[in-house]
């Protein structure tokens, strides 16, 4: 298993560590609005535990992930804000 | 309210918010009173479909009625009620299905219904995320939808009704009165002029005997997938499902929320009391959804739910005076339709209770024809 995963946030390569989860990585990213609420309000990790969806992401496409749950994998592209 | 209401509606669902905003337009003072919270009953577990429908000509006689009302209405609705008109779509999966596409569209045509009909190709570009093959469908255009709750709230609320209807949740009614008001649950007598019972599910409880049965209904509420269905879709196997009137069943019905949401759809149950989830039940539910949208299983659903329907032995409303007084009435039974039917229920109860000329024939959907099933207690 590898030492270092590679993926992309927002379009912006990132290296982290294996076993780093994609709300780590957002954050390390520098992004602090992972996602917009029904009304346009930024949100962002509350539980780190996948009870408050309040962390979702798209992930390689797919919309509403929840990054506190998923740990990041090569070549994974993450986007916010959507 | 200082003097006595003219008349006092029991149920802040959608139908009871519908009849105070007719009676309360005509000039009279409007008692609302409900067990729990506006619309927190049945019509929090409806999808909010305005439908025309026509398993019978009284059911189609009601429902485009009331859609008209509800296009007339919806340039004054706020965007909490998120009105959309954004059409049915029946799907046929076969040629006997098919088939009912044209019968439907000749039937709608022929009364100023506007569809389309739509070959297996034109329902593949309307809704990409079928599953492919489908053999057509009737595209119905000028249905729509709404959020049941928020609509219910408005017509208590608005402007013109405000002055004129108070509404009371959180107070049970113990009973209606012969001389037309109602005894609460704490022994207290109200007065009015016209006692309506409008607790749709509920409604025998207040008038033992009421041929009205409960029927439950599963709903499921996904995150938000913007652009993945446009129209209500509906499988046209619903008339199957819906017209069993003994097996628990389901069928296809998927609605796109302005959120991007989509509410998922159907399932009834006779002898089902209790609002649990019925895990096998809500299982085939969405089997059958995933079966017409391959892709759905992939997206993340956020809230299941279940709730009661008021159903009646002919699958139409009662609408009008009860056998037992003629200062009781009954606005009750519209089962799954009652969103789509509470504008016309409110209109044609008020013309009745005001002495109007009907806007619609009422025979239909009056009391009376049931037999004398609506006694009260003594």
């Amino acid at each position: 298993m590898p030492e270092r995963i590679e993926l992309s946030v927002n379009g912006r390569a990132l290296s982290v560590p294996w076993g780093t989860t994609v709300a780590a990585a957002v954050a390390l990213a520098g992004e602090t609005r992972f996602r917009r609420s029904v009304h346009g309000d930024a949100r962002g990790p509350l539980c780190g535990m996948g009870i408050c969806f309040e962390c979702r992401v798209t992930i390689n496409g797919e919309p509403h992930a929840r990054s506190c749950l998923i740990l990041c994998a090569d070549g994974m592209e993450v986007r916010t804000d959507e | 309210m200082s003097a006595a209401p003219d008349i006092v509606i029991v149920g802040a669902g959608i139908v009871g918010a519908a009849c105070a905003r007719e009676c309360a337009r005509a000039g009279l003072r409007v008692l609302v009173l409900d067990r729990g919270p506006v619309g927190g009953g049945t019509t929090a577990a409806g999808m909010g479909h305005i439908v025309v429908m026509d398993d019978s000509p009284a059911q189609f006689a009601l429902t485009a009625f009331s859609r008209r009302l509800w296009q007339e209405l919806a340039p004054e609705l706020p965007a909490a009620v998120e009105y959309d008109p954004c059409g049915t779509l029946w799907v046929a999966a076969d040629e006997p299905e098919m088939a009912e596409v044209h019968r439907k569209a000749a039937f709608y045509r022929e009364r100023g219904v506007r569809v389309e009909v739509l070959e297996g190709d034109d329902v593949a570009a309307a809704e990409p995320a079928l599953r492919p093959g489908m053999a057509g469908g009737l595209r119905v255009v000028d249905d729509a939808v709404v959020y049941p709750p928020a609509a219910a709230q408005h017509l208590l609320e608005s402007q013109e009704n405000a002055r004129r209807i108070e509404v009371r949740p959180g107070v049970t009614v113990a009973a209606l009165n012969e001389d037309g008001g109602v005894t609460l649950a704490d022994g207290t007598r109200v007065s009015a002029g016209v006692a309506v019972n409008a607790a749709g599910p509920w409604s025998p409880l207040l008038a033992p005997g009421l041929p009205v049965r409960k029927r439950k209904g599963h709903l499921v509420i996904t995150d938000r997938h913007p652009g993945f269905v446009h129209h209500q879709i509906v499988e046209l196997g619903y008339l199957k499902s819906a017209h069993a009137v003994t097996a628990d069943s389901v069928a296809f019905n998927i609605q796109p929320r302005k959120t991007g949401q989509m509410l998922i759809g159907s399932s009834r149950q006779f002898g089902a009391e209790g609002t649990e989830i019925n895990a096998e039940i809500l299982d085939r539910m969405l089997r059958r959804a995933f079966e017409y949208l391959p892709g759905l299983g992939r997206l993340s659903a956020i809230r299941a739910w279940a709730g009661h329907r008021a159903a009646t032995p002919d699958k139409l409303p009662l609408i009008g005076p009860s056998l037992a007084s003629d200062r009781i009435w009954l606005a009750t039974g519209h089962e799954g339709l009652g969103i789509t039917t509470s504008l016309a229920t409110g209109r044609l109860l008020a013309d009745q209770v005001l002495g109007r000329a009907p806007a619609i024939p009422v025979e239909p959907y009056l009391p009376a024809r049931l037999g004398k099933g609506d006694t009260p207690h003594a």
